[in-house]
């Protein structure tokens, strides 16, 4: 008797587990419903042609709109283009740097240089971003364009996209099976063929996930370029000047009550964007799984 | 063989990099922060004064440093029950289905989202919610804060928890399973031993992503530059000061915010270093 009592105590802690379980993960995705369906239900209505050819309007305009009951005039142009100035900057320096760096540390594995390389990287990982962002605020904004520039934004953006793209070449690289390298070098290959025409090429799916994914990353960033780009009301292509971005506008936005109805909209496009590269970049990687 | 002598210089030139970067960074933190350890010492770690009156200019981290450990840690309590379910849920109890591969991929979707976008819904949707249990007058502080932090990485400790939890040996569970443990028994007396290590790195991490938030926080914690009172209260971390305070900053407050951040600087990369120096062992 009491042998079946023990038994069915255990299974009955068992079956509460498992409920438990179930129960807190279910809890954990409840938020990201919650926010895709607030953002897209609150944010739709302002997404239009305008949205994303007009600039971001004064809070007069956004104003009178309210009081009006209409839809506040302008969009985020000016964000975008500055997002699309800097974020394209930063890659043309991180991209080709990350693959160099994550290829030397591969290769160099046995050296205790390239170790202390990835643990410097690993350490450049963890840098919270708004550091990044004075130092691009000492290095840029002081030193070189006296003023608050798209430049010092890049900048800040290329220093939290490096460790990104390094990483991610690095453990691209280590998938690649030894054979295939060995075939190239018994085929006489030399060293820098065998990386420009095998290794790159043998890698592009993984290389480009790490990619995306870094972009996807540093898209959504606003804390560095609070402190390097500043914002801009105006298109600008000079980067020697301030200009806005997505995320920037967003705060600008959040810190005028006029403006609420564009803030839903401007993150609501800022996550579908940002959400997309990510889903992206992981189709990407699974498709392309075995080298 | 010229064209392997460039391409190796040119792979050590772009490594060098990395180097010159890291020591740039440290360099230029240490003689940002310079004059304030000169004029307040080391007093300036632990004191919570924040006066920026010209005059009787006056800084110190401490309520900074208190706010940005308060909220994380208290996010990091209320993100490991979240975290230790969905990683068992995907590394154990639906190990490979097609369920566990949607979980994963929504858990993992909720690392996409930019921080700011957390910032502006905890506002607009949480905070009035939390207003609404009567806990609190506005919303702000402490603990709004650390609900939305805790959200924001949950995907970071659940992504390696479930990795580390998957890699136990399925020898180890059958045996346990053989002498007729119940699956609970199973994860607390098998699983769960042989992964400990790797699932405090998992929450170490974490935490250290929290530590750095800066966004989100911002926007949720009411920015009060004291040591905060209660879990309800308002307050101010080391990365949500910088970003509210520097651009109007010069002279010696600037000194004083880049101060904070070489501290939330070493903060980070300890707690960062702490977490992979548990992996390496369990490895």
């Amino acid at each position: 008797m009491e042998l079946t009592d023990n038994i069915r105590r255990r299974s009955r802690t068992n079956n509460r587990f498992r409920y438990l379980v179930i129960a807190g993960s279910v809890i954990t995705i409840i938020p990201i419903f919650l926010i895709v369906g607030n953002l897209a239900v609150k944010g739709y209505r302002q997404i239009n042609l305008a949205f994303f050819t007009k600039p971001a309007p004064d809070t007069f305009q956004a104003m009178m709109a309210a009081v009006n009951g209409e839809i506040i005039p302008g969009g985020i142009a000016n964000g975008l283009t500055g997002s699309l100035l800097m974020v394209l900057l930063a890659s043309l320096l991180a991209i080709p740097l990350g693959l160099m760096t994550g290829i030397y540390i591969y290769e160099n594995e046995s050296k205790k240089y390239a170790r202390f390389i990835r643990s410097l990287t690993e350490i450049l990982q963890g840098v919270p971003s708004i550091i990044l962002g004075i130092i691009a605020y000492l290095w840029i904004v002081k030193n070189i364009t006296r003023g608050y520039s798209a430049l010092a934004g890049s900048v800040s953006l290329t220093i939290m996209m490096l460790p990104l793209i390094i990483r991610s070449t690095e453990e691209t690289m280590r998938m690649i099976p030894l054979s295939i390298r060995e075939a190239a070098f018994a085929l006489g290959t030399p060293y820098y063929k065998m990386i420009y025409k095998i290794l790159i090429p043998v890698s592009f799916s993984g290389l480009a996930t790490g990619v995306l994914l870094a972009l996807s990353r540093i898209l959504g960033e606003t804390a560095p370029l609070m402190l390097t780009a500043l914002g801009s009301p105006a298109i600008s292509f000079d980067i020697t000047r301030p200009v806005s971005a997505v995320p920037l506008l967003i705060w600008d936005f959040y810190n005028d009550p006029n403006m609420v109805n564009l803030v839903w909209s401007a993150s609501l496009f800022l996550m579908v964007f940002v959400l997309s590269m990510n889903l992206l970049a992981r189709s990407v990687a699974s498709k392309h799984k075995y080298i | 063989m010229s064209g392997d002598r460039i391409t190796k210089g040119l792979l050590f030139l772009s490594s060098l990099t990395i180097l010159l970067l890291s020591a740039g960074i440290v360099v230029s933190l240490l003689g940002g922060a310079l004059p304030a350890f000169r004029e307040f010492g080391l007093r300036f770690i632990i004191s919570p004064a924040w006066n920026p009156t010209a005059g009787s200019e006056e800084y110190g981290a401490m309520s900074f440093i208190a706010g940005t450990v308060i909220t994380s840690i208290l996010a990091l309590i209320i993100c490991i029950p979240m975290a230790f379910s969905t990683s068992l849920f995907i590394a154990e109890y639906f190990r490979g289905t097609r369920t566990s591969g949607i979980l994963r991929s929504l858990v993992d979707l909720l690392a996409g989202i930019p921080s700011i976008v957390y910032g502006f819904w905890g506002f607009y949707a949480l905070r009035p919610l939390l207003v609404a249990t009567g806990l609190t007058d506005q919303g702000f502080g402490v603990f709004t804060a650390s609900l939305v932090l805790a959200i924001m990485i949950v995907p970071y400790a659940t992504s390696l928890s479930a990795e580390i939890i998957s890699m136990v040996p399925a020898e180890l569970k059958e045996a346990a399973y053989s002498l007729g443990a119940t699956r609970r028994e199973v994860i607390f007396s098998v699983v769960i031993p042989s992964a400990r290590s790797g699932i405090i790195a998992s929450f170490i991490l974490a935490l250290g992503r929290a530590l750095g938030e800066t966004m989100a926080v911002t926007m949720l914690i009411g920015n009060a530059n004291v040591i905060p009172k209660g879990l309800f209260a308002p307050g101010n971390t080391m990365a949500s000061v910088i970003a509210n305070q520097f651009g109007e900053a010069s002279g010696l407050k600037m000194s004083a915010l880049i101060a904070v951040g070489l501290l939330l600087f070493l903060i980070t990369a300890l707690v960062n270093y702490l977490g992979k120096l548990i992996i390496k062992r369990f490895a």
